[in-house]
């Protein structure tokens, strides 16, 4: 079981100039919980998430994870970079694009938190990226750079290069919005071990049998406020709210044949 | 044409075309650090440091090197700066090359992919790190023709060092025409020194980009 982190939504406010794209935002999720972020494209969700290891700044409202804010000392005055780098080596984060380092090879793009960020000893940091890797059935391609793995390969490895950090917070954008339907399966599974094993994860997913199955709540987000939050089955079968009918319909559509 | 010339002139030229691959080598080296210090500080300096840099960029692209080379030179000596030509052409080349350069790393950093950045940030590396370890090895990738390419562009540039005395290949060509009245054969040889060096600098080039960019071709 990994130690698990807990994270704290408060009154979260963010503006791109006057356009508004969190709208008092309030959220518990509980250390080992699995939350999923759901909704339409530009509701708001990936911004949420990105709030929670502060790549995105909010400006009003708060965020803690153990308890402790991040971003900010205190309202209204950012915390040092130095301080933030902290909070941040126990938060996991994987995107959408995978976005792994092109030059070097999986196994590298693993060590490489662990000895410029962590201060491993290169062999013991390989031994632990070698252990991520395996973990995530990346045992035979640790020599492959990103152009010669498939996206869900390149995937799995952008998890292995989080979980080898050992946070004790997992945040996923969309990490399987860029794959092929048949490469999506591979990703799903990873995760799915990792939830099993206690990790706090927040997801942001179009995968609503991800989300039925493994979460613990499901948050339905709709024009940067937060609709509805609740165990899944309430939210995806029994929704109250329109706006969640509404969208949940027009997913089935989509998704019926 | 007379070639019998070249056994008078022949050791003086290679002589000058040796300084001129000095100079350019130097000049080349030196005005590419400056050009991404510049680049840098740009990206990660001071607002006020950053209009700086866009002023000295405008400034130096907008001005001809001939003038950049005689200000320096029999200017710098009013304001107590007294260089020999040599180094005054070494210090002409960087600051007329640097923001070229400067200008061919910010487009090498724009081509990063901001995810590849945040994915640094996310596991807690501090920004220095990222810079060494993702955003210049990326940008590299993307920016070495265009690396080469003013690199090469700068060889031809060496030649404008002649007007402030530096004995490089011009300098030396010039020399000779005027003793022997000899312009055609002095020049044809000037011109077989530059594309012999310009050859060789993009075949180098050429080499470098395939060992940089191996791990970008898919191999089934």
């Amino acid at each position: 079981m990994v130690q698990a982190s807990s994270v704290e939504i408060r009154g979260v406010n963010k503006f791109y100039g006057p356009f508004q794209a969190l709208k008092d935002i309030d959220m518990s999720i509980a250390p080992g919980k699995v939350t999923c972020l759901i909704g339409p494209s530009g509701s708001g969700k990936s911004t949420l998430l990105r709030c929670i290891n502060f790549l995105e700044e909010y400006d009003s409202g708060e965020v803690r994870i153990d308890g402790q804010l991040i971003g900010y000392e205190a309202p209204g005055r950012k915390m040092s970079a130095r301080k933030l780098r902290a909070m941040r080596r126990s938060i996991g984060m994987v995107f959408q694009q995978f976005n792994l380092w092109p030059h070097m090879t999986a196994i590298q793009n693993v060590t490489e938190g662990l000895v410029r960020v962590r201060g491993m000893k290169k062999p013991e940091a390989e031994a632990r990226a070698a252990e991520a890797l395996n973990k995530v059935g990346l045992g035979d391609k640790m020599g492959n750079h990103p152009s010669r793995l498939s996206g869900g390969q390149q995937q799995r490895v952008a998890i292995a290069r989080a979980i080898a950090m050992e946070p004790r917070l997992m945040l996923f954008d969309e990490p399987t919005s860029a794959l092929d339907p048949e490469l999506v399966g591979e990703v799903l599974t990873v995760m799915k071990t990792l939830a099993a094993e206690g990790m706090t994860m927040v997801v942001v997913t179009h995968e609503m049998g991800f989300a039925a199955h493994v979460a613990d709540q499901v948050a339905f987000m709709e024009k940067g406020e937060l609709v509805g939050m609740d165990i899944p089955d309430r939210i995806l079968h029994q929704p109250e709210d329109p706006r969640i009918q509404g969208f949940l319909r027009s997913y089935h559509e989509r998704n019926s044949f | 044409m007379e070639w019998q010339i070249l056994e008078q002139y022949g050791p003086m030229l290679l002589r000058g075309f040796g300084l001129t691959i000095m100079c350019w080598l130097l000049g080349t080296v030196f005005s590419m650090a400056l050009g991404l210090l510049i680049a840098l500080a740009q990206r990660h300096g001071p607002t006020p440091l950053r209009w700086l840099l866009q002023a000295y960029i405008e400034v130096i692209r907008g001005t001809p090197f001939l003038v950049q080379l005689f200000v320096l030179y029999y200017g710098g000596p009013l304001v107590g700066l007294r260089l020999d030509a040599v180094p005054a052409g070494l210090l002409g080349l960087t600051i007329y090359g640097s923001p070229y350069f400067a200008e061919i790393f910010r487009s090498g950093f724009r081509a990063v992919p901001i995810g590849q950045i945040e994915a640094a940030r996310a596991i807690g590396m501090p920004e220095h790190v990222i810079i060494r370890r993702v955003l210049l090895p990326v940008a590299l990738v993307s920016a070495l023709p265009a690396l080469v390419n003013f690199s090469i562009i700068l060889t031809k540039e060496t030649v404008i060092l002649s007007i402030i005395t530096v004995p490089e290949l011009m300098y030396q060509v010039q020399r000779m025409s005027t003793e022997t009245f000899r312009y055609l054969e002095a020049n044809l040889v000037l011109a077989l020194f530059f594309w012999l060096l310009v050859e060789t600098i993009s075949r180098f080039g050429r080499k470098l980009e395939t060992r940089i960019t191996h791990y970008l071709i898919e191999r089934p």
